[in-house]
C-alpha cells in the first residue's frame, strides 16, 4: 500500500496569523474531498513564542504529525523559524520563507545572535528556497497585517486547487471589512510564485 | 456533514448530541476548549468552577438529579478532583456522568507527565480513549451510555495530540432528549460506612460485568494484516502504528479499563510476535504480563515523553523499509522561549522581587514565566495553589521573614484561599502577593469568580479579594498598582517587616483583556547612556542596538515601567519623526 499523503508545515511566531492561514488551507483541502489532519502546537505564551501547524492530506491520513525530512512544503512566516524548521523539508521539497526578522528574547537581551546567513544555510541543505518580503506585498494590498495571506497565496500557486476555493474560505474567515484587502494580498502572493515558476 | 474539528470540539459536539445539559470544569491545557465549545449551545449550562474538585461535585449533583453531566480538566486537575471521584465510583450515577482527563505526554504545557490511565484502575471505573476527533465524538456518546447502563462514572482520557489535532467528523444536529428524574436513595447516595461497605461489593461486580462488556465493545477491534507482528495499541499511538506499519495486524483498544482479556489473548495466539505500543507507562503491557501471557513493548518503546512515527519505526524496524532521510544537523540558533508580554502587569512586581532578593514561592500561570532570565524571580513552583503553603513551610523551617508567595487571581480562587487561612491560623509572617490581572491568562483569558463574567457571557457579581482577605482576618492588606515601581517596593518593604501574615493585591488587567490606552514610548538616543538598566526588565519591546537601548514602537504599550528605571530620562513618549518632503 503506497501512501499518497502530502505534508505541509506553517511555522512562525505567535501573532503572525499562521493559525488562520492553516485553517483556511485545511478547509480548502476538505472541500476538495481529501482526508485531512492538522496538528497545532502553540507555545506557552500568548504572544511572541514559536507557533507551528502541521497539515497532512491524502486519501487516508493516520498520524497528525509530520516527521523530520518528510514535508512537501514548509511555509515559514519568519526567517529564523525558516532555519529552525528547515530539517522538516523533504529532499526535493519546497520552502517559502518570509524575510521578516522577529528577534527572540535571548537575542534582544544580547545572550544570543540572530544568524546572518540564513538563506545560504537553508540553500546549502539542497532545499528549494523561495524568499519573499511578504509585508511589502501586503502593504501594496492595503495593510501589513495581510502578510499571512500573501504567504498563503504563494503556497496556493503550488497546489492544484483553483483560486475560487481559496477565495471562498478567505471570505468566510477574515473580518468582512478586510475581505478585498486579504484577497488582493493572496493574489499578489499567488502571482509572484506563478511568475517565478514559469521562469524556471 | 463532514467537518474538520479538533478533538476538543468533537468531544463538545458529541457531548451535546448525547444530551448533556450540565457541564463544568476548570481551564487547563489541553482540555480548555471542550467547555468553551460546549458553552456556545444555549440549552447547556456550561460553567467554570474555582477548581476541578468543585467542578466534579457540580457534575455529581447534576447527575444525581438525573441530568447527563460532563466534567473537564487536564491531567493534574484529576489529582485535585480525585477525592469525590473515588467515592462517586461507589454511589454510581443517575444521569450519566463523564469526566475528561486530558493528559499531556511530553509536557507541552504542564508541570509533570503523569499517566492518568492508572486513575481508572485505582478508582475502579471504566475508561475510554479516542485516537482522533471522529472517534472522540463517537466515544463520548458511548461513555454516557456505559455510565447509565452500568451505573458508574466514566473517565474519557485524551492526550494533547488528540485534543489539539483536527480531523474529519461526521457531525449531525440530532440530540438525545432526556427528562431528568430523581428518587431519594440514601443507601446508594449517602456514603456512611454501613452504606459504603455494601456499595464496595457493587463496585466489584460492576467491574466484572464491564470486563465482559469490553469483549464486545465495538471500539475494541482487530484489523488483520500480516501476522508476523501484531501490535496492541490505543489512543494516538494507534495512528502512529498504522502510519508506520500499514501492513501489520493491529488490535486497537478504545476501552482502557477494563481491558478485553479474551480478545487480547486470542490476538496474541494468532500472531507470531505481539508488541504493545503505548505512550508513557507500560499500563497495557503490565496487565497482559500479569495474565501470564508473553508480550513485548517497553523493551522497544520509550516510557518518557510523546511517541511519534519516527520513534516507533526506529525502535522496531530491524530491516530498513526505505533509505532513511539524511539526518540534517540542527543549527546552533537562538531559542524562542515564552515570555511575559510587553507591558505585562506582573513584570514590575517580579523586577522588584528580584532586586530585593526575596525568596519567591511561585505558582501556575503566565506569571510562572517570572522564573525566566533576566528576572530570575522564582524559587519554587509545584502545583496550582501551592505557593502560599510552600512559603509558610519555608518560614517554619527557617524563621526568615523575607519569604513571599505569588499567586494569580484565578489560581487564588482555585486553591489559594485555604492555605491563606492556614497562614492566618498559624500566624506565620509570610507575604502573599495576589497577582490580579482580572483573568485566567495562561489558558486563554477565561473568567473566574473574581472577574464578574460567566462562561456563557452573562455578567455576575465579582468576588472582592480585599474584602475576602480581610474577612479571613488578615489585617495587613495593601492594594497596589504594579506599574508604579516605588509603590510596589514600598508595599513589599512594609509587608515583609510585619510579624504577622500579610497580603498585597497587585491589580492591573491583563493587556489581552483590556487594551492599553497609552501610546508607545521611545528612547532618545542622545540621552541614552547605555547603562542597560532597562534591559533588566526582560521586556520584549526593548532591545540593544549599536550600544544603545531601542524600543520597538509597534509592540510597546506604554506601560512606563522602563521609564521609571531610566536615570538619564532617555525614555519618553513616542513622537512621529518629522517626515521630510518627498517621503
Amino acid at each position: 500500500m503506497v501512501s499518497d499523503v502530502k505534508d505541509i508545515l506553517l511555522v512562525g511566531v505567535g501573532g503572525q496569523g499562521t493559525i488562520l492561514a492553516a485553517d483556511i488551507l485545511s478547509q480548502v483541502l476538505v472541500s476538495v474531498e481529501y482526508d485531512v489532519k492538522m496538528a497545532e502546537i502553540h507555545g506557552m505564551s500568548q504572544r511572541g513564542g514559536g507557533v507551528s501547524t502541521m497539515i497532512r492530506f491524502g486519501s487516508k491520513v493516520f498520524s497528525p504529525i509530520t516527521e523530520k525530512g518528510k514535508a512537501d512544503y514548509v511555509i515559514a512566516f519568519e526567517l529564523l523559524e525558516a532555519l529552525r524548521w528547515s530539517d522538516y523539508v523533504k529532499p526535493g521539497g519546497v520552502m517559502i520563507a518570509n524575510t521578516e526578522r522577529i528577534e527572540p528574547l535571548p537575542v534582544i537581551l544580547g545572550k544570543a545572535v540572530y544568524p546572518n546567513d540564513i538563506e545560504e544555510k537553508i540553500k546549502a541543505k539542497g532545499i528549494n528556497l523561495i524568499t519573499i518580503d511578504a509585508a511589502k506585498f501586503a502593504e501594496q494590498a492595503g495593510t501589513k497585517k495581510a502578510a499571512n495571506m500573501v504567504l498563503l497565496g504563494c503556497l496556493a500557486a503550488l497546489m492544484p486547487i483553483g483560486k475560487e476555493a481559496w477565495y471562498g474560505y478567505i471570505e468566510r474567515r477574515v473580518p468582512s471589512k478586510t475581505i478585498e484587502i486579504n484577497k488582493k494580498a493572496f493574489d499578489l502572493g499567488y502571482e509572484i510564485i506563478s511568475t517565478t515558476a514559469s521562469m524556471v | 456533514m463532514k467537518v474538520l474539528l479538533t478533538g476538543n470540539e468533537a468531544i463538545a459536539h458529541g457531548a451535546y448530541a448525547a444530551g448533556v445539559t450540565v457541564a463544568c470544569g476548570y481551564p487547563g491545557t489541553p482540555s480548555t476548549e471542550i467547555l468553551e465549545s460546549l458553552a456556545k449551545y444555549e440549552d447547556v449550562d456550561a460553567s467554570w468552577a474555582p477548581n476541578e474538585k468543585v467542578a466534579l461535585e457540580v457534575g455529581i449533583g447534576a447527575s444525581l438529579a438525573g441530568a447527563r453531566a460532563l466534567v473537564t480538566m487536564k491531567h493534574v486537575g484529576l489529582n485535585v478532583a480525585a477525592d469525590p471521584l473515588f467515592t462517586l465510583a461507589y454511589t454510581g450515577v443517575n444521569g450519566g456522568i463523564v469526566v475528561i482527563t486530558a493528559d499531556d505526554p511530553g509536557m507541552h504545557s504542564s508541570q509533570n507527565e503523569q499517566d492518568n490511565r492508572h486513575y481508572a484502575k485505582a478508582a475502579k471505573i471504566p475508561m475510554l480513549e479516542p485516537s482522533d476527533s471522529s472517534e472522540a465524538a463517537w466515544l463520548i456518546e458511548k461513555a454516557f451510555t456505559i455510565s447509565e447502563r452500568f451505573d458508574t462514572p466514566v473517565l474519557l482520557r485524551t492526550t494533547t495530540r488528540v485534543n489539539h489535532s483536527k480531523s474529519l467528523v461526521d457531525a449531525s444536529d440530532e440530540r438525545v432528549q432526556k427528562e431528568p428524574s430523581y428518587e431519594k436513595d440514601p443507601q446508594k447516595y449517602v456514603m456512611v460506612p454501613a452504606h459504603a461497605q455494601k456499595r464496595r461489593e457493587v463496585v466489584e461486580s460492576r467491574m466484572a460485568a464491564l470486563a465482559d462488556y469490553a469483549e464486545e465493545f465495538p471500539g475494541n477491534r482487530v484489523e488483520w494484516g500480516d501476522r508476523q507482528i501484531g501490535f496492541i495499541t490505543s489512543g494516538i499511538s494507534y495512528q502512529y502504528v498504522r502510519e508506520t506499519f500499514p501492513e501489520a495486524s493491529v488490535l486497537k483498544i478504545a476501552m482502557i479499563n477494563p481491558l478485553p482479556k479474551r480478545m487480547i489473548t486470542d490476538f496474541i495466539d494468532h500472531v507470531e510476535r505481539a508488541i504493545v505500543v503505548e505512550e508513557l507507562d507500560p499500563y497495557i503491557e503490565d496487565q497482559i504480563r500479569g495474565w501470564g501471557l508473553t508480550v513485548e513493548g517497553r523493551n522497544y518503546i520509550p516510557g518518557i515523553g510523546e511517541l511519534n512515527t519516527e520513534i516507533i519505526r526506529e525502535a522496531l524496524n530491524e530491516e530498513e523499509i526505505e533509505a532513511p532521510v539524511e539526518d540534517v544537523k540542527t543549527e546552533e540558533m537562538p531559542q524562542r522561549p515564552p515570555m511575559l508580554c510587553p507591558g505585562c502587569p506582573h513584570r514590575g512586581v517580579f523586577y522588584t522581587l528580584s532586586r530585593m532578593k526575596l525568596i519567591v514561592n511561585g505558582d501556575i500561570g503566565c506569571y510562572t514565566l517570572g522564573v525566566m532570565p533576566p528576572l530570575n524571580a522564582m524559587d519554587s513552583c509545584i502545583c496550582m495553589g501551592a505557593s502560599i503553603g510552600n512559603a509558610e513551610g519555608m518560614h517554619k523551617a527557617t524563621g526568615r521573614k523575607d519569604i513571599v508567595a505569588v499567586i494569580g487571581d484565578s489560581t487564588f480562587v482555585h486553591s489559594g484561599i485555604t492555605p491563606l487561612i492556614n497562614t492566618f491560623y498559624n500566624q506565620d509572617p509570610t507575604t502573599t502577593i495576589i497577582l490580579d490581572n482580572r483573568t485566567t491568562a495562561m489558558t486563554g483569558r477565561q473568567g473566574h469568580a473574581g472577574t464578574g463574567v460567566k462562561l456563557q457571557g452573562e455578567n455576575t457579581k465579582p468576588l472582592d479579594f480585599e474584602q475576602l482577605t480581610r474577612a479571613i482576618g488578615i489585617e495587613s492588606v495593601q492594594v497596589i498598582d504594579p506599574y508604579e515601581l516605588k509603590e510596589v517596593r514600598q508595599a513589599l518593604e512594609e509587608a515583609i517587616a510585619q510579624d504577622e501574615p500579610s497580603v498585597i493585591i497587585s491589580q492591573r488587567p491583563c493587556l489581552l483583556v483590556e487594551r492599553s490606552k497609552n501610546g508607545p514610548l521611545m528612547v532618545t538616543a542622545d540621552n541614552c547612556i547605555g547603562c542597560k538598566v532597562c534591559l533588566r526588565l526582560g521586556c520584549p519591546s526593548i532591545s540593544w542596538k549599536d550600544e544603545r537601548a531601542v524600543i520597538d514602537t509597534a509592540s510597546c504599550v506604554g506601560c512606563g515601567v522602563c521609564a521609571q528605571l531610566c536615570k538619564s530620562d532617555a525614555i519618553v513618549e513616542y513622537t512621529q519623526p518629522d517626515k521630510g518632503a518627498g517621503i
